[in-house]
């Protein structure tokens, strides 16, 4: 690898560690530097002096903001997320329990959706503003057009209710099996796959068609290549860094997705435990929790930049 | 001007139905939105024409006052966004130098996380009600406003006939509001329609999560989730609601996308 | 007649392409744009295109290929090539007769290669998939074409991707490309317009004798008359998808039958007389050197030049000679890092938000794109009537009536007034741009390449229009241009750039006579003379000018 590309690869991972403090910052930022009182927000109006006291002495809300951000920071950066409010459990332990699941569910619906959306764009490229392409067009905009929850629903109406071939819930433990563990997430799976696949295969294929128009491609036409030859030996090199940045910024989106799918279907992740500790106001463990789906999102994002970066021709090959 | 074509026509059509029946919600609805006046999810029935919900109320009044609820708190948390969204990104545009550098890599920074994470990190924290709602939804979302509007702008401000402008020492209002402007509208309005979509959704995802509209009031998020257990029964109460946001959110979709196709048919002129 | 057939390598008759229309909801339209067109091409010679923007000559030449770009769609006419009427072919027998008998070079040679490919892999390419040769042997031919054309290092150059190339070698890389499967027909498509003139003559003179020494046939498509004159035998010109004239090259050049011929044929005949001078000095530029913020390097070099009142002042170079920053400078919109510009004895502020209504006023310019200069929500009205209400105060019909004014001066009239630019030609919209340079005043006005977007024919009508305002208006043009061309017809005094510096300055007599310094001599033997021959002469003369340093 060139050096100067090893340097804007360089780069870019510095601007993503400089952005993962700065959300960090803005994710502290949001819970205790906002106007009103934190812990009067959390105790209610009828809370008593006393109380109030009490929880802004346990807050730590006596001390000087930035002296109270580095201290989190440094326990984040130890691996030690504080004690949640609610319940005085370690945030990191219940984290990590539930951290693997929400990865399991996000693993199988990345892997259903990204070669199914890459084939449907394929499909409506070729079958541009023909039939095929109008009908994945309409179904993705329709999917793109309602909430995720939405179609949670619906999909638990027909496959759970209606049909009955799968539980409306996606309970897991640890003592189940590979396949039981897998059966279990699968209405999730189809969920997430929908979601995401609508955004993916409409993205994916505006980049082909870009690359479709360059006047290279006429080139390659007037030499007679082959329909295969054109789209293989000419528009797909070309094309693979703006699919592969599409992928990575819509498994950004997955991430996102996963909070409220794992609240439809009650499934133990990262989703659900942050929903239900923002209705608790349980502010350490919204601040992990947030501060954790922040790091994925950046961290993908910055994927996605390193990939077009690696894959440019021009910065691959320099003067 | 050439004729509207139907998909955009159908748009327009149920966009104004919904908008007509949040408007005369009041006059519309047979009963009151926490007013109990039957069993537990009823079927569909001449007195209640879509049944009753999980505790007894009339679940066409409640998708009525919903409807009201949801159209308002998006229209006016879009306004929000789209206002202070568009006046920032055409001041940075402008004014140029280290003031758009710095809100621009503001901006960026607030969007490296995922809005609906942000939303539920500073929810977790203000009290829940209307006025906290339509400002964390709407500041949330002035950062693609802005990003949108900066784009245009900046390809509008390097045309040569700002420049023209620049040359003749018109002011920096002349310039934005008699050049930039009128040539960024029509992108700007087919988004604001995408804009008014993003905070349907959003909205009713909050309700949906027990975090926007709070009962006893109702929104078609919130009217989801007091329902969904019924889906287990074969009850679709919930379904009900989820129809009206799709049906909306797709309605509004193509009126946008028609103004946006002539957006782009305007490059020519405007007969284009 | 049977040997002649022999030799007849393309037989078109009565082509008819159209473009298709759709609109959705609406039925699809078909708009004729070429309307039944008939030439012949025996093997080995070329056949020039000619014609302004929208006569169809590029479609034409693409027929040859059975080939429509984009909604283009052939519609009507037989093209037989070698006894075969290429238009009833199916897309099989299609495939193997593109890139095998016929080969395309386009404008933009930079958009036309995969930008992740080598260049020896796309020039090879068509050899290899239709099994024409081995890849050595392909490669060889590549090495030779190479040479053949001048291309530098000819036998690495294939290793190289298309962006770390020039584009006057990308564009000979491309005519290698066409030229290495050997076919029976090239079509040239305007290659050589989109390169600066001193890289032109090289280009067009490597073409030249690839053509000769292949003894391929060719269709050549350009706008430029003098271009084609130098490598075509034959010329057929062309005018909104009709045929006007067609004809042996030296039949057309020098005895044109068409009224329309003869105007594309004496369209730069017209020269301005040259103004003596008065040392009336308007415009003085003292010893300034110019760099973009965050650049290590000047744009501009301790230029020092100066324009007499009601006097024209051309400056002349090509692509990054810094003419266009000269001109920044001057209106305030990059301020100087050295020197200082002096308007009528008074040194302008060197950044615009400084200056005064009247300096603003009094200093006007017109773009080269009037497309982007004009906003198109505007009425022709506002936009000329902008700086008649903002200098003058003058509102309502009074305003109305000085627009009027202005454009009964441009010859266009009061129809034009509630029009948007969209709805106007080249042309017309940038006389609009004059018009609205006028309405200030001016003192002075600083052309920017006011002619190059248009053709050759519309350009001269806004040339002789400025000329005929100078007289009138008495004012001062600075006109920034890299075609000599225009110069000659408009200048009074010339300075020529090149690289950031004025190499060559004074009244225009004494410029464009010899003895030259080495750059303008490069530049005034490379452009284009209506003369078959020019470039033999032209290209000879280079090489006796490089061998006598």
């Amino acid at each position: 690898m060139p050096r100067h590309l090893v340097k804007l690869v360089a780069q870019r991972i510095a601007l993503g560690i400089l952005l993962l403090f700065a959300s960090s910052v803005l994710i502290f930022a949001g819970t205790q530097i906002l106007p009103g009182d934190v812990a009067q927000s959390i105790l209610g109006q009828s809370a008593t002096p006393e109380a109030l006291a009490n929880l802004r002495k346990e807050l730590g809300l006596n001390e000087p903001a930035i002296s109270r951000y580095l201290s989190w920071l440094g326990g984040v950066l130890q691996g030690d997320l504080g004690t949640a409010l609610s319940n005085g459990a370690s945030i990191t332990d219940s984290i990590l329990k539930r951290l693997d699941n929400t990865l399991f569910l996000a693993f199988w619906a990345a892997l259903f959706s990204v070669p199914l959306s890459i084939f449907l764009g394929l499909i409506s490229v070729l079958y541009r503003n023909k039939w095929p392409d109008r009908l994945i067009s309409a179904v993705s905009l329709s999917t793109i057009s309602v909430p995720e929850f939405i179609i949670g629903y619906v999909i638990l109406f027909v496959l759970a209710v209606q049909l009955q071939w799968l539980p409306s819930v996606s309970l897991i433990t640890n003592d189940m099996g590979f396949f039981e563990k897998l059966g279990a997430i699968l209405m999730p799976v189809i969920v997430l796959t929908f979601v995401v696949m609508a955004h993916m295969m409409r993205m994916t294929r505006a980049a082909i068609l870009n690359v479709m128009e360059s006047a290279y491609i006429e080139t390659a036409e007037l030499k007679g290549l082959s329909a295969f030859n054109v789209i293989f030996s000419h528009a797909f090199p070309n094309a693979i860094s703006p699919i592969v940045n599409v992928v990575m910024l819509n498994l950004a989106y997955l991430v996102v997705g996963v909070v409220v799918v794992e609240v439809v279907f009650v499934y133990p992740g990262m989703g659900q435990y942050l929903v239900d500790h923002v209705s608790k106001r349980d502010i350490p463990v919204v601040q992990s929790a947030g501060l954790i789906f922040a790091s994925v999102y950046i961290t993908m994002n910055m994927l996605a930049d390193i990939i077009a970066i690696v894959a440019n021709p021009r910065l691959r090959h320099p003067k | 001007m050439k004729r509207i074509p139907l998909s955009a026509l159908i748009g327009l059509f149920i966009t104004s139905l919904f908008l007509l029946s949040a408007i005369f919600a009041d006059f519309l609805a047979p009963y009151g939105v926490a007013e109990v006046v039957g069993d537990v999810w009823e079927p569909a029935s001449d007195r209640f024409l879509l049944g009753t919900d999980s505790i007894g109320r009339d679940l066409l009044s409640r998708m009525i006052y919903g409807g009201q609820v949801t159209i308002f708190v998006a229209l006016t948390a879009t306004a929000l966004s789209f206002s202070l969204g568009t006046s920032l990104a055409l001041i940075a545009v402008v004014v140029g130098g280290w003031f758009d550098m710095a809100l621009s890599r503001f901006i960026d920074l607030i969007m490296s996380i995922p809005t609906l994470i942000f939303a539920l990190v500073v929810l977790s924290v203000v009290p829940a009600n209307l006025v906290t709602l339509i400002l964390v939804m709407g500041l949330l979302d002035v950062t693609r406003v802005y990003r949108l509007a900066r784009a245009v702008a900046v390809d509008i401000n390097v045309m040569d006939y700002v420049e023209a402008a620049r040359l003749r020492g018109e002011q920096t209002v002349w310039i934005v509001f008699r050049e930039i402007l009128p040539n960024a509208l029509s992108p700007l309005v087919a988004e604001l329609g995408l804009r008014f979509i993003f905070m349907v959704l959003f909205l009713s995802t909050l309700s949906f999560l027990g975090l926007g509209i709070q009962p006893p009031a109702a929104d078609w998020g919130g009217i989801v989730k007091e329902n969904k257990e019924g889906l287990i029964y074969g009850i679709s109460a919930a379904l009900i609601p989820a129809i009206a946001i799709a049906a909306l959110a797709i309605s509004v979709n193509l009126v946008a996308d028609w103004v946006l196709s002539k957006t782009t048919s305007l490059k020519g002129g405007r007969n284009g | 007649m049977d040997k002649q057939q022999d030799n007849l390598l393309i037989d078109v008759r009565g082509l008819k392409i159209a473009a298709r229309i759709e609109i959705p909801g609406e039925k699809t339209e078909f708009k004729e744009i070429v309307h039944g067109v008939d030439f012949t091409l025996q093997k080995g010679k070329v056949l020039g295109l000619i014609g302004e923007s929208g006569a169809g000559k590029s479609t034409i030449g693409l027929s040859a290929l059975a080939y429509g770009r984009g909604s283009v769609e052939i519609t009507g006419g037989e093209v037989w090539v070698g006894g075969q009427n290429i238009l009833s072919f199916g897309l099989g027998e299609l495939r193997s007769f593109r890139g095998q008998r016929v080969t395309y070079v386009s404008q933009s040679a930079a958009a036309s290669f995969n930008p992740s490919k080598r260049l020896m892999d796309q020039v090879t390419e068509t050899c290899l998939r239709h099994k024409l040769c081995s890849r050595e042997e392909a490669e060889k031919r590549a090495v030779v074409l190479f040479k053949r054309l001048g291309l530098p290092d000819a036998e690495n150059f294939g290793n190289r991707y298309p962006h770390q190339v020039s584009g006057g070698q990308l564009q000979r890389a491309m005519t290698a490309m066409a030229l290495c499967p050997q076919p029976d027909l090239v079509i040239f498509d305007e290659p050589t317009t989109a390169l600066d003139v001193t890289t032109q003559i090289d280009v067009l003179a490597a073409i030249k004798d690839a053509i000769h020494e292949t003894g391929v046939g060719a269709l050549y498509i350009t706008h430029d008359l003098a271009v084609v004159a130098q490598v075509s035998d034959d010329i057929m010109v062309l005018r909104h998808g009709n045929m006007v004239e067609y004809g042996t090259t030296e039949q057309i050049i020098h005895r044109p039958e068409q009224d329309y011929t003869r105007a594309l044929v004496s369209v730069r005949s017209h020269i301005a007389e040259e103004k003596p001078e008065s040392g009336d000095v308007l415009l003085s530029i003292e010893g300034v050197c110019a760099r973009y913020p965050g650049l290590p390097d000047d744009i501009l070099r301790d230029v020092n030049i100066e324009l007499e009142a009601g006097h024209t002042l051309a400056v002349v170079g090509e692509s990054g000679s810094g003419k266009s920053t000269l001109a920044r400078v001057i209106t305030g919109l990059l301020p100087p890092r050295e020197g200082r510009v002096l308007f009528d004895g008074k040194p302008l502020t060197p950044s615009l938000k400084e200056r005064s209504k009247t300096d603003l006023r009094e200093l006007q310019m017109i773009y080269q794109m009037a497309d982007v200069a004009m906003n198109p929500r505007q009425t022709i009205e506002t936009i000329i009537g902008r700086p008649v209400e903002f200098y003058f105060g003058l509102k309502g019909e009074e305003k109305r009536r000085r627009v009027i004014e202005l454009l009964d001066e441009i010859e266009l009239g009061k129809d034009f007034l509630d029009r948007y630019p969209a709805e106007l030609s080249g042309g017309q919209k940038q006389r609009v741009c004059i018009a609205r340079a006028l309405a200030a005043k001016p003192r002075m006005i600083i052309c920017d390449e006011v002619t190059s977007a248009l053709d050759p024919l519309v350009a001269e009508g806004i040339l002789k229009l400025l000329q005929d305002l100078q007289e009138i208006e008495k004012v001062s043009y600075l006109f920034i241009t890299h075609d000599l061309a225009t110069v000659r017809a408009i200048a009074d005094s010339i300075a020529v750039m090149y690289k950031g510096k004025v190499v060559r300055y004074g009244q225009k007599s004494k410029v464009l006579s010899p003895p030259f310094d080495d750059y303008t001599d490069l530049l005034l033997s490379s452009v284009p003379e209506m003369e078959q021959g020019w470039l033999e002469k032209a290209i000879s003369h280079r090489k006796i000018a490089s061998a006598g340093h």
